[in-house]
């Protein structure tokens, strides 16, 4: 029997800086931070399944729990991700479990809405968290608009677009389409159109149309795209008069099907991406930090497909030199089917505005009331989570 | 049928496709607003550009004699060049290909080889995406690729051709769309492109004044295709006889180069002398005449009017024409000695042009200008032939004088639809900042969304995903 209110989970202890002075940014530092994106909602209880719950092995397929990488006694790692482990051993990278944006529905246009544009409800797209948290730092710094910030891929995200400047980005050689769209497409025609179907289908077998579901993907598939971006904006970033601020975005978590497969895949390239970053950065990886965020979690029970639909609470990943890794920051909320959101979904427990407000205001020097207004508006009763960094 | 549904008809069967203005143009009487469109033609317009000025274009869309001018001096001044190189033994530079990948938008330095030709054809495609875009419906542009179609030609046949293109759909096909048929076809066989395309301009009498040596001849390319292709069909009654007296008839049609006219030309010492008789007709030598009224009667043969009939309902309603639509709207090119306002009417009128099942598939330039206009986005001119390109329907390109196909079974190829897949990503990631693909889809596809893809559309997992799978739904695939 686990009380959701009293199991610490962090290794660390789960408030244990909470005692730290209101910023730990000091003056004289050159902090770099990284916004990585995973649209399409990342099964958090996949990344880093709870193997410590009681309850998790009846929601889940056993695999999970044979291969995963132990973090402590309650958590585990996806086994695609032994740089984030080996991180996570060295202290420079934590894990935000149980957490979630203030969005509660399950559309993914929405979801990405709340959680670039920062804030609670959908149909603010225009400017994003990340792009006004720039603004908010001041001209002077070498972490403000003074500064272009890096917006790497053909699209610059939600999360960095805005009027503090941008350099764009995006790697030469970047797939023609999303591999999702052809299975995508496959399930479309397949209700409505039989005689498209079967040339979309011929096409998939023959390796002619890239399909998430065909493992002869050419270019390296995601995780290659992934690397490519991650490499790209390492080399810029590295540079001393290169951005400091940087916000990507990986497509391609709506894991409704097969997921452990297409997992494997992805959380691969997440985490060869984090290595790419920490090698690319060099010297500068020592003050940088990595924040790693999708829209929302999945259902804690697998469907049919074995995948899982839309749901609430997720993780969030911190990496970097500068993070007080080695920890798993949870409030956990429990598996039970009346612990969980709905009966279906892990229910939120920390908010990743207050996840990202601590990582603003230590790492980068931001204020926390223009974070509570400005960067996250109508966020006043949210407070930045301290000692993250 | 709800009116919706009939207005979206409307514009995706028989116009370009629907734009963020909505379906209002066609939500009244959907055949009135097709008809009406047909009464206030655009008009091709483009200011001269860079490459034109200095190529000492008069005009961005000039007309034959002028660009046939331009055409001799340009081989003057590449012979010229070759024979410097040839001199230096230096060896030629690379001609940079138009199909290269040039995903940046960015141009190769233009080689001289390229110039006059690209010059040329960015400001034709240039006008051409101009007009595409502004147009309500889109059913007088539509009808305009169908006769282009009809009456191809292709540049792959050389730099004549290339250049000349355009301006043989600007002169020989537009302007005659809408009235008769007999000056629709004379048009396009007598006009310059037409007349080197299929080789007419170097075909001579075996009995002509020019060929005392004896050494030249005839060339039966034009008068088969006009028989085959254009006017009777290949089942239309005729013989290799017919073929053979046929193209000495139009002996002696060829181009005027001196800049002045019209750009045709009739020589009448390459013209074969004599009556010939073509499907049991005999037609005196009248020289130029001749073969005018040999048109003429083709023109109105009830197997041409069988012909674009079947072509005309196969093109817009089915790839299946029923018969009895067929025979109505032949019927009516016959009454009407060809009146193609008055076909269009009655194909409009029939009530089996609206109900047949949307199971045609756009064709890639249906279906790249229908894309355009959804997300109401510009593109570049060479981008746009590059596209084109890709997809398999290269702009004046046909792979011979039949033209494209417009059958469903064509288009509808694993390598195809792999293409079609990459563009509307392409251009969903271009446009997806600041469009919600819920939107996109009830708003494009209004009239015609099935559950399944609002459904589709709504799970999808990303902005562009979501946008590239409303321009990958069967109701924006199909027409």
């Amino acid at each position: 029997m686990i009380d959701r209110r009293s199991f610490l989970v962090a290794s660390t202890g789960l408030f244990a800086s909470a005692v730290l002075p209101q910023s730990a940014f000091a003056a004289g530092r050159d902090p770099r931070f990284i916004v990585i994106i995973l649209r399409g909602a990342l099964d958090g209880l996949a990344a880093v399944p709870p193997v410590g719950d009681p309850d998790f092995a009846a929601l889940r397929p056993p695999a999970w729990e044979g291969e995963a990488l132990p973090l402590n006694g309650f958590f585990a790692l996806n086994p695609a991700m032994p740089n984030l482990k080996r991180l996570y051993g060295a202290g420079q990278a934590a894990i935000v479990h149980a957490s979630a944006t203030p969005y509660r529905n399950r559309s993914h246009f929405d979801g990405q809405d709340v959680l670039e544009s920062g804030f609670d409800v959908p149909g603010h797209a225009d400017t994003g968290w990340l792009n006004r948290l720039i603004l908010s730092l001041g001209q002077g710094s070498k972490i403000g608009a003074a500064q272009k910030s890096l917006s790497v891929g053909t699209l610059t995200p939600l999360v960095i677009r805005g009027e503090a400047p941008l350099l764009g980005w995006a790697p030469q050689q970047l797939k023609a389409a999303d591999p999702d769209l052809a299975p995508r497409l496959l399930r479309l025609y397949g209700e409505t159109d039989p005689a498209l179907m079967t040339v979309l289908q011929e096409g998939i077998d023959t390796g002619k149309i890239a399909s998430g579901m065909n493992p002869m993907m050419g270019g390296g598939g995601p995780a290659g795209a992934m690397v490519d971006m991650a490499k790209g904006a390492a080399a810029l970033m590295g540079r001393d008069d290169g951005p400091r601020i940087a916000a990507m975005a990986f497509d391609g978590w709506d894991t409704h099907t097969a997921e452990q497969r297409r997992l494997t895949q992805l959380l691969g390239g997440l985490d060869q991406s984090l290595a790419a970053f920490e090698q690319g950065l060099g010297a500068k990886w020592a003050d940088t930090v990595v924040l790693v965020a999708t829209e929302f979690g999945r259902t804690a029970r697998f469907n049919g497909t074995q995948g899982s639909d839309h749901g609430q609470a997720t993780t969030a990943f911190l990496a970097g030199g500068a993070v007080k890794g080695g920890r798993v920051i949870a409030d956990w909320p429990g598996l039970k089917a009346a612990q969980l959101y709905e009966g279906r979904d892990l229910t939120p427990t920390t908010d990743l505005r207050a996840v990202v407000m601590g990582v603003a205001r230590d790492h980068l020097g931001a204020d926390v009331r223009r974070l509570q207004t400005d960067v996250f508006p109508g966020a006043l009763s949210v407070k930045p989570l301290d000692g993250l960094v | 049928m709800s009116p919706d549904t009939r207005a979206a008809i409307a514009f995706s069967r028989f116009g370009l496709g629907i734009t963020p203005r909505g379906l209002g143009a066609a939500s009244g009487e959907a055949r009135e607003a097709l008809l009406a469109e047909l009464k206030s033609p655009p008009t091709l317009s483009m200011s001269l550009s860079d490459a034109q000025r200095d190529l000492g274009f008069s005009s961005a869309l000039p007309p034959t004699p002028e660009l046939l001018t331009q055409l001799a001096a340009y081989n003057r001044a590449r012979k010229e060049r070759r024979e410097i190189k040839a001199q230096n033994q230096t060896p030629a530079p690379d001609i940079p290909s138009m199909a290269a990948p040039d995903m940046a938008g960015k141009q190769p330095p233009l080689m001289d080889d390229q110039r006059l030709p690209q010059a040329v054809s960015f400001a034709e495609v240039a006008a051409r995406l101009k007009v595409w875009g502004d147009a309500r419906i889109g059913f007088h542009e539509r009808l305009v690729m169908f006769w282009a179609n009809h009456f191809a030609v292709s540049v792959d046949k050389g730099l004549p051709v290339r250049v000349l293109a355009g301006a043989y759909e600007r002169e020989a096909i537009r302007p005659h769309i809408t009235g008769r048929f007999r000056d629709l076809l004379l048009a396009a066989e007598r006009h310059p492109a037409m007349q080197v395309y299929l080789d007419n301009d170097a075909s001579i009498g075996p009995n002509a004044r020019a060929n005392r040596n004896g050494k030249r001849g005839l060339n039966e390319n034009l008068a088969r295709e006009i028989l085959e292709l254009h006017t009777l069909g290949v089942n239309g009654g005729y013989t290799q006889a017919d073929v053979t007296r046929f193209a000495k008839v139009i002996t002696g049609w060829g181009i005027n180069r001196s800049g002045q006219g019209d750009g045709f030309r009739f020589n009448p010492n390459a013209h074969e002398p004599g009556p010939q008789t073509i499907l049991g007709k005999t037609y005196a030598d009248d020289g130029e005449a001749q073969g005018i009224r040999v048109l003429e009667d083709l023109a109105r043969h009830p197997a041409t009017a069988k012909h674009i009939a079947t072509k005309l309902v196969r093109h817009f309603v089915s790839d299946q024409p029923p018969p009895a639509l067929v025979d109505r709207v032949s019927q009516r090119f016959l009454e009407t000695d060809g009146d193609l306002s008055a076909v269009y009417a009655t194909l409009i009128a029939a009530e089996e042009s609206w109900s047949a099942p949307r199971a045609k598939l756009r064709t890639p330039q249906e279906y790249v200008i229908a894309s355009l206009r959804a997300l109401d986005t510009p593109i570049q001119p060479q981008r746009f032939l590059q596209t084109l390109r890709v997809l398999g329907q290269p702009l004046w390109q046909p792979p011979g004088p039949n033209g494209f196909s417009d059958l469903a079974s064509v288009w509808a190829t694993p390598e195809g639809l792999n293409n079609r897949l990459d563009l509307a990503y392409q251009l969903s990631e271009r446009l997806a900042e600041r469009t919600d693909p819920r939107v996109f889809a009830e708003e494009r596809l209004k009239g015609l969304i099935s559950e399944t893809t609002r459904r589709s559309v709504a799970l999808a997992e990303t902005r562009p995903q979501g946008l590239a799978l409303v321009l990958l739904s069967p109701e924006f695939m199909r027409r």
